[in-house]
C-alpha cells in the first residue's frame, strides 16, 4: 500500500541543470509549484510554472538559498478546484515543501486556503484579484482592486472625461466584486446609478453583437461612454473582434481591460484595437535594465515569440522576496519567514521598489497602457507605488475592516469595534 | 561622422539660435505639462501655444498628438524624432535641422487619449480650412466629439469653401447640432431642432438629450423655472432627497440607534432598561425614545414626520434650459426619434437573432445529417468544427494573403474533416450501428482524444484566424441597425449550404439513396443500394460541413482546442428541437433557439448566462410536448 | 430487510458477499495504515482520495443500475450528486460562519438582534460575491436535520418531476440522453450565475472544516468520512443488489432489452423507470453529500455535462449490468487518471519526441473508450466472468 501511495503521489522533481557546488545541506529547500498544467486554466498557468522554473534555475546558479539547492516540486491540479486542495495537502504533507507558489483563479485560492491555514503553509498568489480576503498564510503579490481597478477608473474619469460607464465582465467572483467596488466608487464620484451599465457573460462567450450594440446605445444622451472590462480569457477575442467590426475606436468609446495582457493579445490581430487600454502593474514594454534582462532570459528559455506579463512579474518579485526573507531569517520555517517578509523590498521590473506590507500585499506602481499594433502596450501613465489594500474602502462592510498581520496579528480587524472578526480567512 | 554629429548637436543647443519667433522657449516654459500632460491641466498650455500665433504651433501640436515629440534627457529640450538607423533622427522644432542620436538619450512624450483629444480640439481652428482633406476630416471629427460653440463661426465660414461633398454635408450637420444647442435666438434653435426630428443617429439623440437635461428641485411653491414635471419617488427615496436638499433630519438607522444606546450604557442599563434585554429592534427603539426624551440623543424621525414633509414639499424635474419653447420642440423631436429607435432596435435584434440562427444552423447541420441518416450521435462533431478552424489557422500560416487563404481554407477544411469523418465511420461507428448509445461513448472518446491532440499540437492558447480586410467592419443601416460583414458572410454561407444540401438530397442520385437508407435501410439494400457506402459518404459530408462551419466560427470568434465543446450541446439541441433527419427541421430548430436566446437576452440584458439557462429549460419543456421535434418524420420512417 | 432475509439473499448472490467482504477488508487495511488510527503509512490526503473514490463508486453503481440494468443512459446523474453536495455544504458553511459571528458579536455591549446575527452571517458568506442577504433557498441552512433531508428530497424531487415529464412523453434513447445532459447543463449554468444564491462560480468552500469539530485533526475527520463513505457504499450496494435481484430486477432488465414488449405484457413501464431513476438520483445525492466535505469545495464546474459523461465511461469500462463492474470502473479510471495527471508517471523518451503523460493521458483515455466499446463491450468485469467460467 505504501509503495502504491508513493507511486501515486510522488511527483516529478526538477533539478537545475547547472548547479554550483552547494554547501552541506541537511534539509533540502523545496518550492512547490501549484499551477494547472492541463484543463481550461493551463493556457495562463503553464506560463507561470515555467516562470517559477526559470526563477529557481537562476537562483540556483547564484548559489540557491541558505546554502541549499532549491528543488522545484511541480504538481498539476488540472484546473479542477477541489484538486487544488488535494494537491496543496500533498505538497505540504508528502513533499514537505517550504513554500508554495501557485493558483490563478480566485476559486482555486479559496479551495486551497483551508488546507494552507490548517497545515500552516505559505502561499504566494501572483494574480490580480478582487480583495476582500486576508490570510495569514498567503502573500498576495498581484494587484488588489485599489492597485488596478480604482486607478484605471480614475484615469477614465480624469484623463478621458468618461461620464457613463459600461462594466462588462465574465460572470464570476473577480468581475462581480470588482464591479461592486467600482459601482460604489463611481457613485461616490458623483456618477448616477443610471449611468452605470453592468453586464455579465459566461466564460468563453462568443456572441457579442447585442452587447456591443447596447454599449453604443449608451452614448445617446451625449455623455462620454467608457467600458471597463473584466472579461476573462478567450471571450475577449470575440469581444474585441466585434468591437473592431462595429468600428468603435478608442477615441469614441475607450475600453480598459483588467484581464487582457500581452499573453491574451497574442491570439488577436491588434491592428483594429490600437488605443484601447489595459491597467496592470507591469507591461513587457516597460523600460529599464532589469526588465530587459528578464525579458531576454525568458525569451532565451522559452522562445523568441513568447511574451512576459504581469503575473510573471508578481512571481518574480514574490520569489526574490521570499529568498531574501529566508536568508534574513536564516531558516525556511514558515513563521520566521513570514515575520521577515514584512518590509522586504525588491526592485520592480518597471522601476521603483516593491515593498511587502503587513497586510500581505505589495506596494506597486499602477501602469496604464494603450494597445499597439504589434500586440504590445504603450505605457501612457505610471503612478507612484500604491499600497495594496485587502479590504476595499468603497464598500460599507469592508471599509471598517483592516488587515495587519505584523502588529495586530489579525487579517480581518474591525476598526470600529476594535476587535478581530476572525483569525482564519473567510473562504 | 561623429564630429559632424557633434557639431549639429551643439548647433541645436546653441542659445543663440533661440530667436523671437521660436517655439522652444514657450515649450520650455510649460515643460512639465508638455512632457507629462494631463487632460485637466493641459488647457492653458494649449491656449498659450495657439495664442502665440507662431506658425510652428500647428505642426508641433500635430506631432505631439502623434507621439512624435521627444524630450532630451540632459537639458529637457523638445524635438521631433523618428526611429532611424542607429538611433533616433531628431528634427529641431524651429530650425528644422536634423541629427541622429542614441535613443537612450531621449524620452518619448506620450500624451494619453484624453490629452490627444484636447490637442485635436485645439487644432480644429487650424485644420478646418486646411488644404489637406485628412486634416479637415480630423478637425471635423474632433469637433463632433466636443461640440464647442466657439467654433460655430469658423465652421460656418469653412462650409462654402469645402470641396469634399461628404465632408461638406458633415460640416452642415455639425452646424445644425451647434445651432440647436447654442443658437443665438430661440427661433433659430427651434428651426434646427425641428430638422433633427426623426434622425436616429446617436449624435442627434445626444444633442437632443443634452438640450433636455434636467435637474431635480424641491420647493413648497410652484418653482420659477422651466418645469418638465413632478417626480414621484418611493417614500424613502423621496424623503432621502429632501434630507439631502432641504436640511431635514435624517431617519435614524438601526446602527445609529445601537451606537447611541451603547454610548449611554451606565452600569449595564440604558435609560433604565437592562442592556442585555435589548436584543430586538422594538426594545431598542423604546429605550432610544426614552433616551431622546431625557435629551441625551436626538429624537427619532417618526413616520408622521416623513408624511408631513412629503406633503409640504413637492419634487420637480426642471430643464436646465430656461426656454420652454425650445425644450418643447426638443421633446417633440426626441419622441419622434424614440419611436424610430424602438423600431430599429427590434429590427437590429431580429438581425442578431438571424445571425445567431445561421451560426447554430451551420454548426448543427452536419450533425443533423449524420444523426438523421444513421441515428448516430456524433459527440466528436464539435471537434470536427475545431479541426476545420485549425485548418484555417494553418493555411494562414502558409498563405499570408487573407483572401486567398480563406479561399484555400474552406475547401481544405472540408477535405480534412471529410477524411476524418470517413475514417471515424470506417474505424469506429460502423461496428456500432445497432448500439446507438455506445456510439455516443465511443465518439465521446474520440472527442476528448482529438481535443487533447489539438492542445498538444497547437498549444492551449487561442490562435488567430484573421478575416480578410473586405470582411472587416459592419454593414450600417443606421446607428442602431448594423451587422458585421463577417456575420453576413456566415449567413450567406449558411444559406448556400441549405441550398446545396437540399439540392444534394432532393436532386441527386446520392440524395435519393441517402433518403432511401434513412427511411428504410433494409429495403434500400434490397433495391441495390449499398447502405455501407451511403452511410460512409453521408458521415463524411456531415463532418465536412462541420469543418467549414469551423472556419466560419473561427473567423468571428476564436480558435481554441475547446471551441468545439462550446457548440456541441447547442447543436444537439438544435437537432433535437428541430426534429431528426430533416434539413428544414434543423433550420426551424436553429431559428427557434437563436430567436429565443436573443429574445431572453433582450428581456434580461444584464445577464447572458441566465438567458442560456432559461433557454435550456424551455427546450427541456418543449421536448416534453413535442418529443420528436418541430418537424417530425411521420409513419414508418419515424423508426420505432 | 430482516437479518435472515439478507443472509439468504447474500448466499444466493455470492458476488455481493465478495464485494462487501473486500470492502470491509479494504476499510480495515486503510484504517490500520492511516495517520489517525495507525501507522501513518497512508497519508491523510490519500485517505481523502480513497474516501472520495468510494463515493464515486457509489454513484457509479447508481449509474449502472439506471443504465446497465434499466437502459436509460442518463448523462445528468452528476447533477444529483452536486445537489447533494450543495445541500450539505450549505449547512457546513452556515454553521461554521455562525460560530465565528456569534463569537465576534458577543463582544458587543448590547446583545445582537436576530436580524443582526443573520446579516452578519450573510455578509461573511456572501461578501465574496458582493451580496449580504440570505437568498430564500438558505431558509433551512441553520438546521443539520433539515439540510440532510434536503440531500434526499431535492435530488429525489427533481428526478421525479424530470423523469415523470420525460417518461410520460415516451422520450427514449439518445433523446433522453441529450435531455438529461441539457438538464445538468441548465443547472450548472444556473449555478454559475452569481445571483443563484449559492456563490456562483466560487461555490461553497472550506467544507472540510466540520462545525463542532474544529479541534479535531483532519486525519481523524478524513478517516471518519472514509468510514462513512465505505458504509454508504456497502448499504447502497446491498440496496441495489436487492433491487436488481428480485422480480423487479427482471422487469427492469426486460425494459432495457425491449421496452415495448414489456409494456404489452401489461407492466407499467413508466413507473418502473421512474422508480429506478428517482432511487438512483437519491443515492447519487447521498454520495455527493459524503464526497464534498472530503473534497473541501463544491462549485458549478463539478456538475458540468462532462462529469456525467465520465461517469458513463467508468461504468462502460468497468462493465455494465454488473454492480461490481461499476465499482471496478470507477476505481480504475479515477485512480489511473490521478496517477497520470499527477505528473508522477515517467516520461517516455522516443528520441525524437518526449511523451509527457500529462499531455497524452487524455488521448490515451479517449482512445481506450473507443477500444472498450468496440472490443470489450462487457468491460473489465467480463474478464472476471471469463476467469470464473474457466474455473
Amino acid at each position: 500500500m505504501n509503495c502504491f501511495t508513493k507511486l501515486l503521489t510522488s511527483t516529478a522533481t526538477l533539478a537545475a541543470l547547472s548547479a554550483p557546488a552547494f554547501a552541506e545541506c541537511a534539509d533540502p529547500v523545496k518550492v512547490g509549484v501549484l499551477h494547472s498544467l492541463s484543463g481550461t486554466m493551463a493556457i495562463s498557468e503553464t506560463t507561470l510554472k515555467d516562470t517559477m522554473l526559470l526563477l529557481i534555475e537562476e537562483q540556483n546558479k547564484k548559489g540557491g538559498v541558505l546554502g541549499c539547492e532549491i528543488e522545484a516540486v511541480v504538481v498539476d491540479p488540472a484546473s479542477d478546484w477541489p484538486l487544488f486542495a488535494e494537491k496543496a495537502r500533498e505538497l505540504l504533507t508528502n513533499h514537505e515543501v517550504d513554500v508554495i507558489f501557485g493558483n490563478w483563479t480566485s476559486v482555486s485560492r479559496k479551495s486551497v486556503l483551508p488546507v494552507i491555514e490548517e497545515l500552516n503553509g505559505l502561499l504566494f498568489y501572483p494574480v490580480q484579484y478582487e480583495g476582500e480576503e486576508s490570510s495569514k498564510n498567503v502573500f498576495y503579490t498581484g494587484a488588489a482592486p485599489n492597485q488596478q481597478a480604482i486607478p484605471a477608473t480614475d484615469y477614465f474619469l480624469d484623463e478621458l472625461g468618461v461620464e457613463k460607464f459600461a462594466l462588462l465582465g465574465t460572470d464570476y467572483v473577480y468581475p462581480r466584486t470588482t464591479n461592486n467596488i467600482l459601482e460604489s466608487y463611481l457613485k461616490s464620484k458623483g456618477i448616477a446609478e443610471e449611468d452605470i451599465f453592468v453586464n455579465y457573460t459566461p466564460f468563453g462567450h462568443s456572441d457579442w453583437a447585442t452587447i456591443v450594440a447596447d454599449v453604443v446605445k449608451l452614448g445617446e444622451d451625449g455623455k462620454q461612454v467608457g467600458v471597463i472590462s473584466t472579461i476573462n480569457g478567450d471571450a475577449n477575442i470575440g469581444f474585441y473582434k466585434e468591437l473592431a467590426a462595429a468600428g468603435i475606436s478608442a477615441d469614441d468609446i475607450p475600453v480598459v481591460a483588467f484581464s487582457v495582457g500581452e499573453e491574451e493579445l497574442s491570439g488577436l490581430d491588434t491592428a483594429n484595437l490600437t488605443g484601447h487600454l489595459a491597467a496592470w502593474n507591469y507591461f513587457q514594454s516597460a523600460e529599464g535594465e532589469a526588465n530587459a534582462a528578464w525579458v531576454d532570459a525568458w525569451k532565451a528559455k522559452m522562445g523568441e515569440e513568447r511574451v512576459t506579463n504581469d503575473p510573471m512579474e508578481a512571481h518574480y518579485i514574490g520569489f526574490n522576496m521570499w529568498v531574501n526573507a529566508a536568508t534574513a531569517a536564516g531558516t525556511t520555517d514558515v513563521d520566521a519567514v513570514r515575520s521577515a517578509m514584512y518590509g522586504q523590498e525588491f526592485p520592480n521590473l518597471t522601476g521603483g521598489t516593491a515593498v511587502m506590507l503587513p497586510n500581505h500585499h505589495l506596494a506597486k506602481p499602477v501602469l496604464i497602457g494603450e494597445i499597439k499594433a504589434d500586440g504590445q502596450f504603450d505605457i501612457i501613465s505610471q503612478t507612484a507605488e500604491v499600497p495594496g489594500d485587502a479590504w476595499t474602502d468603497f464598500l460599507p462592510e469592508s471599509a471598517v475592516l483592516k488587515s495587519d498581520w505584523k502588529d495586530l496579528e489579525c487579517g480581518m480587524y474591525n476598526t470600529e469595534t476594535s476587535s478581530c472578526v476572525q483569525i482564519k480567512s473567510n473562504y | 561622422m561623429l564630429r559632424a554629429l557633434l557639431t549639429v548637436l551643439t548647433l541645436l543647443c546653441l542659445p543663440a539660435a533661440v530667436l523671437a519667433q521660436d517655439l522652444q522657449p514657450l515649450l520650455q516654459e510649460n515643460q512639465a505639462q508638455i512632457a507629462k500632460p494631463s487632460r485637466k491641466k493641459v488647457g492653458p498650455v494649449l491656449d498659450a501655444l495657439v495664442g502665440s500665433g507662431l506658425p510652428q504651433a500647428q505642426e508641433f501640436l500635430e506631432k505631439w498628438q502623434g507621439k512624435e515629440v521627444y524630450q532630451r534627457q540632459e537639458d529637457g529640450l523638445f524635438f521631433y524624432a523618428v526611429k532611424g538607423d542607429g538611433g533616433l533622427v531628431l528634427t529641431d522644432i524651429d530650425s528644422g535641422e536634423t541629427a541622429t542620436i542614441d535613443a537612450k538619450a531621449m524620452k518619448q512624450i506620450k500624451p494619453n487619449g484624453g490629452v490627444r483629444k484636447a490637442i485635436g480640439e485645439a487644432l480644429v481652428q487650424f485644420q478646418l480650412s486646411s488644404p489637406d482633406l485628412t486634416r479637415r476630416q480630423e478637425a471635423v471629427t474632433a469637433l463632433a466629439r466636443n461640440l464647442d460653440p466657439a467654433q460655430l463661426g469658423a465652421l460656418e465660414a469653412s462650409i462654402s469653401g469645402e470641396t469634399d461633398a461628404a465632408l461638406k454635408a458633415r460640416k452642415e450637420q455639425l452646424v445644425t447640432y451647434l445651432t440647436a444647442r447654442f443658437g443665438d435666438t430661440p427661433e433659430t434653435r427651434i428651426a434646427a431642432i425641428n430638422t433633427l426630428s426623426g434622425d436616429i443617429r446617436v449624435e442627434t439623440r445626444a444633442v437632443l438629450s443634452q438640450i433636455l437635461t434636467t435637474k431635480t428641485l424641491s420647493t413648497q411653491s410652484q418653482p420659477d423655472a422651466n418645469v418638465a414635471g413632478t417626480l414621484s419617488l418611493p417614500r424613502e427615496e423621496a424623503y432621502a432627497l429632501l434630507v439631502e436638499t432641504q436640511d431635514l433630519p435624517a431617519p435614524l438607522t438601526n446602527d445609529v440607534i445601537r451606537k447611541a444606546l451603547e454610548a449611554n450604557i451606565e452600569g449595564g442599563k440604558v435609560a433604565g432598561v437592562s442592556a442585555a434585554s435589548l436584543n430586538t429592534i422594538a426594545a431598542r427603539n423604546t429605550a432610544y425614545d426614552a433616551l431622546a426624551a431625557s435629551g441625551k440623543a436626538p429624537a427619532r424621525v417618526s413616520e408622521s414626520d416623513i408624511t408631513q414633509a412629503l406633503a409640504t414639499w413637492t419634487i420637480y424635474e426642471v430643464y436646465e434650459d430656461p426656454d420652454p419653447a425650445v425644450t418643447a420642440a426638443a421633446k417633440a423631436a426626441q419622441d419622434a426619434v424614440n419611436t424610430k429607435v424602438a423600431v430599429s432596435q427590434t429590427a437590429d435584434l431580429a438581425l442578431d437573432a438571424l445571425s445567431l440562427t445561421s451560426i447554430y444552423f451551420l454548426a448543427a447541420i452536419g450533425l443533423a445529417i449524420t444523426f438523421g441518416v444513421m441515428g448516430v450521435i456524433n459527440m466528436a462533431h464539435g471537434e470536427f468544427i475545431m479541426m476545420g478552424a485549425y485548418t484555417g489557422y494553418v493555411v494562414q500560416l502558409f498563405i499570408p494573403n487573407y483572401t486567398v487563404s480563406l479561399i484555400v481554407a474552406l475547401p481544405l477544411a472540408f477535405a480534412v474533416t471529410f477524411a476524418a469523418g470517413v475514417a471515424m465511420e470506417r474505424l469506429v461507428i460502423r461496428w456500432l450501428y445497432n448500439r446507438p448509445l455506445e456510439t455516443l461513448l465511443a465518439t465521446f472518446g474520440v472527442s476528448i482524444a482529438l481535443q487533447q491532440l489539438a492542445k498538444n499540437i497547437f498549444g492551449t492558447q487561442a490562435r488567430p484566424l484573421t478575416s480578410p480586410g473586405w470582411l472587416d467592419g459592419a454593414l450600417v443601416f443606421n446607428d442602431v441597425i448594423q451587422i458585421s460583414y463577417i456575420r453576413i458572410a456566415i449567413f450567406v454561407l449558411a444559406l448556400l449550404f441549405l441550398a446545396l444540401l437540399l439540392f444534394i438530397l432532393k436532386r441527386t442520385r446520392l440524395g435519393l439513396e441517402t433518403r432511401a437508407v434513412t427511411q428504410n435501410p433494409r429495403m434500400a439494400a434490397s433495391m441495390g443500394i449499398n447502405p455501407d457506402r451511403i452511410k460512409m459518404l453521408t458521415f463524411g459530408l456531415g463532418s465536412g460541413i462541420a469543418g467549414i462551419a469551423g472556419v466560419a466560427i473561427g473567423l468571428y470568434a476564436k480558435v481554441t482546442s475547446e471551441m468545439g465543446s462550446d457548440y456541441i450541446v447547442q447543436s444537439f439541441m438544435t437537432v433535437v428541437v428541430g426534429g431528426v433527419g430533416n434539413i428544414w427541421g434543423t433550420l426551424a430548430g436553429a431559428s427557434m433557439i437563436g430567436t429565443l436566446q436573443k429574445g431572453i437576452e433582450w428581456l434580461n440584458p444584464s445577464n447572458t448566462l441566465a438567458a442560456q439557462t432559461y433557454m435550456i429549460l424551455f427546450i427541456i419543456l418543449f421536448i416534453q410536448f413535442r418529443p420528436k421535434g418541430i418537424v417530425a418524420l411521420k409513419g414508418r420512417a419515424a423508426g420505432d | 430487510m430482516t437479518k435472515a432475509l439478507s443472509k439468504t439473499f447474500l448466499i444466493r448472490h455470492p458476488s455481493t458477499l465478495w464485494v462487501l467482504a473486500s470492502l470491509g477488508l479494504f476499510t480495515l487495511i486503510v484504517s490500520v495504515l492511516s495517520e489517525a488510527a495507525g501507522t501513518g503509512l497512508i497519508s491523510t490526503s490519500f485517505v481523502k482520495t480513497l474516501g472520495k473514490t468510494l463515493c464515486l463508486c457509489l454513484i457509479a453503481i447508481a449509474m449502472d443500475v439506471v443504465w446497465g440494468y434499466c437502459g436509460i443512459l442518463s448523462l445528468g446523474h452528476f447533477a444529483f450528486f452536486g445537489i447533494g453536495g450543495y445541500a450539505i455544504g450549505m449547512w457546513l458553511m452556515y454553521a461554521r460562519t455562525e460560530a465565528i459571528v456569534a463569537q465576534n458579536l458577543s463582544a458587543n455591549l448590547i446583545p445582537p438582534t436576530d436580524s443582526e446575527i443573520s446579516d452578519a452571517i450573510a455578509t461573511q458568506i456572501f461578501g465574496v460575491v458582493g451580496a449580504s442577504e440570505f437568498p430564500a433557498i438558505w431558509a433551512f441552512s441553520h438546521s443539520l436535520t433539515l439540510q440532510l433531508l434536503m440531500v434526499l428530497l431535492v435530488p429525489g424531487l427533481l428526478a421525479l418531476v424530470f423523469g415523470w415529464l420525460a417518461f410520460r412523453s415516451r422520450v427514449t434513447g439518445v433523446y433522453l440522453s441529450i435531455l438529461t445532459q441539457a438538464m445538468t447543463l441548465a443547472l450548472a449554468l444556473y449555478l454559475f450565475q452569481n445571483d443563484s444564491g449559492l456563490r456562483g462560480n466560487n461555490g461553497l468552500s472550506g467544507l472540510q472544516n466540520i462545525p463542532g469539530f474544529e479541534a479535531t485533526s483532519q486525519a481523524v475527520i478524513s478517516l471518519a468520512f472514509f468510514w462513512a463513505s465505505a458504509l454508504a457504499l456497502a448499504l447502497g450496494y446491498l440496496l441495489f443488489a436487492w433491487v436488481t435481484a428480485g422480480k423487479m430486477g427482471s422487469v427492469i432488465r426486460a425494459i432495457r432489452d425491449d421496452e415495448a414488449r414489456v409494456r404489452f405484457l401489461g407492466y407499467q413501464v413508466e413507473s418502473y423507470k421512474l422508480f429506478v431513476f428517482t432511487l438512483t438520483a437519491v443515492v447519487s445525492g447521498i454520495a455527493g453529500a459524503l464526497y464534498y466535505p472530503q473534497a473541501g469545495i463544491i462549485n458549478p464546474a463539478e456538475i458540468a455535462p462532462i462529469a456525467s459523461i465520465y461517469l458513463a465511461v467508468w461504468v462502460a469500462i468497468g462493465g455494465r449490468g454488473k454492480l461490481y463492474g461499476a465499482i471496478i470502473g470507477a476505481v480504475f479510471v479515477s485512480l489511473l487518471s490521478s496517477y497520470f495527471t499527477g505528473g508522477s508517471a515517467p516520461d517516455i523518451n522516443l528520441g525524437f519526441y518526449v511523451i509527457k503523460w500529462t499531455d497524452w493521458w487524455l488521448v490515451l483515455l479517449g482512445l481506450s473508450f473507443v477500444a472498450v466499446t468496440l472490443l470489450f463491450p462487457g468491460g473489465i468485469a467480463s474478464l472476471f466472468d471469463k476467469l470464473a467460467r474457466k474455473q
